[in-house]
């Protein structure tokens, strides 16, 4: 399938985010200056507590930086952006089908047009079975793909996802990493995907984005020269997708390790 | 006991303890230890429950008595929900009804009849207003408690997804707290039953209350243990059917 059109395309500069708390000023995030291009698979890993939550809750609108600027190039997407959490954030009121429906049902759009949506969703994720179970009914894994599910059946501009495959058993996460890359081939939406996993990265993004530890600022943007599409477990069997790693884990190392004596301190 | 399933058996196993004592009970006075006059065996208890039940006059009572709980319960539950969502949703509401809430709810409510039958007479108004004061308090704390600790995630998701206020509240605020809404509902009956019993000693010529305390008048102390009884199964089946419609309403609430 030919993509048509491309996602959104973000411009961040200069964002800095800090908290105030009764110990003084935190700083979480600083001196971000990033492109996201229309259509890019970027990853943002870092070690835990290096604000790329943080980030991506402000791209969500969930979260407000103390300055700086994001512009967002919404290229005409209805929707400019849809989260997926790392705990799903599926409502467990509603069965899968009125959860992935909740997202249109708040932008008004009508049930005639809404259900064709919904069931291509469903379908995209392979969960038109399950449509009438509650979200305690469902694996784990089939909570995030209900979520990736409700994500797309809004048409987004660009998909912000924060770990959202860190809670799944292996097995699950290899499954889902494939679908994902495989939806995102098909669409073209603008994909911003936080993980504290270099491999996870390598295997699905474009770009990753290296983060340093407290206050999170960005060490290195790394071009991942894989063409796509990619069979990923071919991919992350071969040698230089291993010397990528490799290499990547360096740097983070370091960031790891003073986030460490930071803490010990 | 082999043959029935552990089910069959743990419900049998249920029932021993209330059958063994009702046994005991009787056993004793049929063996002449207490006076019968004051303390009836539970089959001068049956006997009587029967007569009652035969003449009409238990159906009559109990009817009256459920009619009071049942709309003092309603009326008094909803704006319990209402405010309570509210205050949840938006702080100055939270504001305006803590220090009212923290100062009223302790008052014994049955200490409020007597401003009640100055307002709303001797009818059933005044019954009814007193169990609607009671069942607000459980029912407005409850369903706060509940809407204010819905998980933060559900709030993200529904900003994330652009949901107005109102959309909020009906799909989000209201369901998740659902559960505890019932919870405070649970109490809420109890409670109904127990204000009204004691309301209708003194301020009524109807009702099971009524019956318990014309019957002590009378020294009719069979009458007075039917009375007792049957408002615990009034209430015993009043709870389950509350718990059955808690069951279909919150289908997600795993077992």
């Amino acid at each position: 399938m030919p993509v048509e059109r491309r996602g959104a395309a973000v411009d961040i500069s200069g964002l800095r985010r800090e908290y105030v708390s009764g110990q003084g000023t935190v700083v979480a995030i600083d001196h971000i200056d990033l492109k996201v291009a229309a259509g890019e698979f970027l990853c943002v890993v870092g070690p835990s507590g290096c604000g790329k939550s943080t980030l991506l809750r402000i791209l969500a609108g969930l979260d407000k930086q103390t300055s700086g600027t994001i512009k967002v190039d919404a290229k005409g997407w209805a929707v400019e952006n849809a989260m997926v959490f790392q705990e799903s954030g599926l409502f467990p009121w509603m069965d899968v089908e009125t959860n992935v429906r909740f997202g249109l049902d708040t932008r008004g759009v009508s049930r005639s047009e809404a259900d064709p949506r919904v069931e291509q969703a469903l379908k995209l994720v392979g969960l038109s079975k399950f449509r009438k179970h509650y979200p305690h009914q469902l694996s784990g894994g089939m909570r995030q793909r209900s979520a990736i599910a409700r994500a797309f059946v809004t048409d987004p501009g660009m998909l912000l996802m924060d770990e959202p495959f860190a809670a799944l058993d292996a097995q699950n996460r290899v499954i889902l990493q494939a679908e994902l890359v495989r939806l995102w081939e098909q669409t073209g939406k603008t994909v911003i995907y936080i993980t504290h996993s270099i491999e996870e990265a390598l295997l699905m993004g474009d770009r990753t984005v290296i983060m340093t530890a407290q206050p999170g600022r960005i060490k290195q943007i790394i071009d991942v020269p894989f063409p796509h599409p990619r069979d990923l477990l071919q991919l992350s069997a071969s040698a230089e997708f291993g010397k990528l790693k490799l290499d990547i884990w360096r740097v983070l190392e370091e960031e790891v390790n003073r986030a460490r004596a930071e803490m010990e301190k | 006991m082999s043959g029935l399933s552990a089910k069959t058996q743990e419900r049998l196993l249920y029932l021993i303890s209330p059958i063994a004592l009702l046994a005991l009970w009787q056993l004793l006075l049929m063996a002449g230890i207490g006076d019968r006059r004051f303390v009836p065996a539970p089959s001068d208890i049956g006997w009587r429950f029967w007569e009652l039940l035969r003449s009409g006059e238990l159906e009559r009572n109990a009817a009256i008595t459920l009619y009071r709980v049942f709309a003092g319960f309603f009326i008094g539950s909803i704006p319990g929900i209402v405010v309570g969502l509210l205050m949840a949703m938006f702080r100055p509401v939270r504001i305006f009804f803590d220090p009212l809430i923290a100062s009223l709810f302790p008052i014994p409510k049955i200490a409020l009849m007597p401003l009640l039958l100055l307002a709303f007479g001797f009818g059933d108004a005044s019954k009814i207003a007193l169990v609607v004061t009671a069942v607000f308090f459980p029912v407005v704390v409850n369903t706060y408690v509940g809407a204010a600790n819905i998980e933060k995630i559900y709030w993200d998701v529904a900003k994330n997804f652009g949901a107005t206020q109102t959309m909020v509240f009906r799909r989000i605020v209201f369901f998740g707290a659902l559960p505890m809404i019932f919870a405070g509902l649970r109490i809420a009956l109890a409670v109904s039953f127990i204000v009204l019993v004691a309301a209708e000693f003194v301020a009524t010529k109807a009702g099971i209350g009524y019956m318990i305390w014309n019957s002590w008048e009378l020294l009719q102390v069979d009458v007075m243990f039917v009375g007792i009884v049957t408002v615990g199964v009034l209430g015993l089946i009043a709870t389950v059917i509350l718990q059955e419609i808690e069951r279909k309403v919150i289908p997600w609430k795993a077992e």
